[in-house]
């Protein structure tokens, strides 16, 4: 796909996703594809170093957890402005992500041995915010105060009692564009120097060193990098649930939605987790609806079938969806020059 | 001494229990094409591995246009000017010709897009201009081992140590790429080679040196080393220099 193609389909695709909710009525819908961009979000996240930088975690949640539990903590302990600590808790997640980037690549763990590691690292985090009681409030988790004033439903980051609109839509536009920041910085750092040293010690990190790279500091930036958009989508989550407890922001499954996200869609590109996120929504909604049609009561027969799709895609599409419709858009390129040379 | 780009000084290597390199001492000077010649396991790799970076010696020092860079970190080594390539090649497979050339040129250059041209630029000289947009992956042996040249060289290194690159090619693409690396080197850059064709050796060095076992046995111009008596018994066993000597006389 040329440049321009790329560039329009990326305007059409924003612009189509600004008017989604004001064209689809049904509140149901809308709440889809929110939840769908959050986990869009998470999925760049996690791709920025696993897709991108070959540096396969298995414990990311451990950084939306701790963006969550900062946003809400120091607005419930110290009464902040959630749009102050926002930064905080971008800011020290990347502290928590230097520090766990510093332990893993200084010793050079890399594949398996790497994702055991955040893996236990998230597990930690995931015990001490149940312990530390007197901090993190327990297995309890925190709940923020509710602002029941309309008038301040902006400088508190809330809309449950804001405007008609703000109400409706807020989160909705809020997740979309951090999703659009998010994508945009994705694909500028993917046509950066940093982004091309990335992939190079994904692809060979002797080959990297040897062409003058310095694998280690480029590691550290990139899961910072990481580490920082799962926060946004940790502060995101609290500010429209006002709710985390350990088990929300540190369980496997926040990790496990992160990295499933682009490894269907596409490690490495842009649009891949966001393509992966609405397909594993998209089929996840369909497998319970056809099972509910069919069965009537089922919990749980929906997960079967949506862990056969799993491995139908990651046994056939090595290179996701992505890979899948740049293939399609090739050879259709090819056909219609050749029709048109036929006519000729 | 002042134009000696490169100095490998008693440089040992123990691994174990084994001594793969044994107090070897080389040096390359500005501007010269060196050979490292050597049988199959002579610790050749190893050497480039230590110069370079990757291993730090068990003994002894390398110094590089008057620097000790001994205890340096690959890539710091490679931001010094001295690149190497690798035996086995390392291509990035799922990248184009183009942007593999460019990771390298991006070791000077920060914009991607002055990255792209100089990588097509050096794509040129070493004879890939029209291989740019084609997947490092379905590169042939030969094309790999040009690309792993061009990687190297688009780092604008001032000597470059180039591992085996004509292993596995056919006459042909070794005459062409012997001219290349006279290009190279004419443009002022400094060759350190390690290599097993000897028409190469012959007819691209200035002088070479011999290891065996670890040890440098002979240095000298090309001619000079392929008639020394421990040489020959290096590679083709005890007793063979003097056999070959009498089965001469006997022949004349």
């Amino acid at each position: 796909m040329s440049r321009n193609t790329r560039i329009t389909g990326w305007c059409l695709l924003a612009v189509l996703l600004t008017l989604y909710p004001l064209l689809v009525t049904k509140g149901h819908w809308v709440e889809f594809v929110e939840l769908t961009l959050f986990v869009a979000v998470l999925g760049q996240g996690w791709n920025i170093l696993g897709g991108y930088g070959g540096q396969f975690s298995f414990g990311h949640a451990l950084f939306f957890g701790t963006g969550a539990y900062l946003q809400a903590l120091l607005q419930f302990k110290l009464g902040w402005n959630p749009w102050l600590t926002m930064w905080l808790a971008i800011g020290g997640t990347m502290l928590a992500a230097s520090i766990v980037g510093f332990l893993s690549f200084r010793y050079g763990l890399r594949g398996s041995y790497f994702a055991l590691i955040t893996l236990a690292f998230a597990e930690a985090f995931h015990v001490l915010s149940r312990s530390l009681i007197s901090i993190t409030e327990g297995g309890r988790g925190v709940q923020l105060t509710l602002n029941l004033d309309p008038d301040l439903a902006l400088s508190t980051f809330q809309f449950t009692f804001a405007g008609d609109f703000l109400k409706r839509y807020g989160f909705y536009y809020t997740i979309l564009v951090i999703l659009l920041v998010c994508y945009a910085l994705t694909w500028w750092m993917e046509r950066s120097r940093f982004g091309a040293q990335l992939i190079a010690v994904r692809e060979n990190e002797d080959a990297a060193e040897a062409l003058g790279i310095n694998a280690f500091k480029v590691k550290m930036k990139a899961i910072c990098f990481s580490a920082g958009i799962m926060a946004i989508g940790g502060v995101y989550y609290v500010q429209k649930f006002l709710f985390v407890d350990p088990g929300l922001a540190f369980g496997p499954s926040k990790s496990v939605e992160a990295l499933v996200a682009p490894i269907i869609g596409g490690l490495g590109t842009v649009l891949g987790p966001l393509i992966g996120s609405f397909f594993v929504h998209g089929v996840g909604e369909l497998a319970k609806g056809a099972i509910e049609l069919v069965w009537e009561d089922r919990p749980g027969l929906d997960l079967v079938f949506f862990g056969v799709i799993l491995i139908l895609v990651l046994a056939f599409l090595p290179k996701g969806l992505v890979g899948l419709i740049e293939t399609a858009w090739i050879r259709i390129n090819a056909l219609l020059a050749e029709r048109k040379r036929g006519k000729g | 001494m002042s134009n000696r780009l490169l100095n490998v000084q008693e440089v040992s290597m123990r691994f174990g229990g084994l001594l793969a390199v044994s107090s070897a001492s080389l040096h390359v000077n500005e501007g010269e094409i060196v050979s490292l010649i050597g049988p199959n396991g002579a610790g050749k790799t190893t050497l480039f591995s230590i110069i370079s970076g990757f291993l730090k010696p068990t003994q002894g020092s390398v110094h590089f246009g008057g620097e000790r860079i001994t205890d340096l970190a690959p890539h710091s080594i490679c931001q010094a000017g001295l690149v190497r390539t690798f035996q086995v090649v390392k291509p990035f497979v799922n990248l184009s010709v183009q942007e593999n050339i460019a990771v390298g040129a991006h070791t000077r250059i920060s914009k991607r897009k002055d990255a792209h041209d100089k990588a097509a630029e050096v794509a040129e000289r070493v004879g890939m201009g029209a291989m740019l947009e084609q997947s490092a992956g379905g590169l042939t042996v030969a094309g790999r081992k040009r690309l792993e040249l061009a990687r190297a060289l688009a780092t604008d290194p001032k000597i470059l140590l180039l591992d085996e690159v004509m292993a596995g090619l056919n006459a042909t693409e070794i005459t062409e790429i012997v001219e290349v690396i006279r290009t190279i080197r004419d443009s002022g850059v400094t060759v350190l080679l390690i290599e097993h064709v000897m028409q190469a050796v012959m007819s691209l060095s200035d002088r070479a040196y011999v290891l065996n076992n670890g040890a440098i046995i002979a240095n000298g111009t090309p001619q000079e080393i392929t008639s020394m008596p421990e040489v020959i018994e290096a590679y083709l066993g005890q007793g063979a220099a003097s056999r070959i000597a009498s089965a001469g006389g006997k022949h004349a």
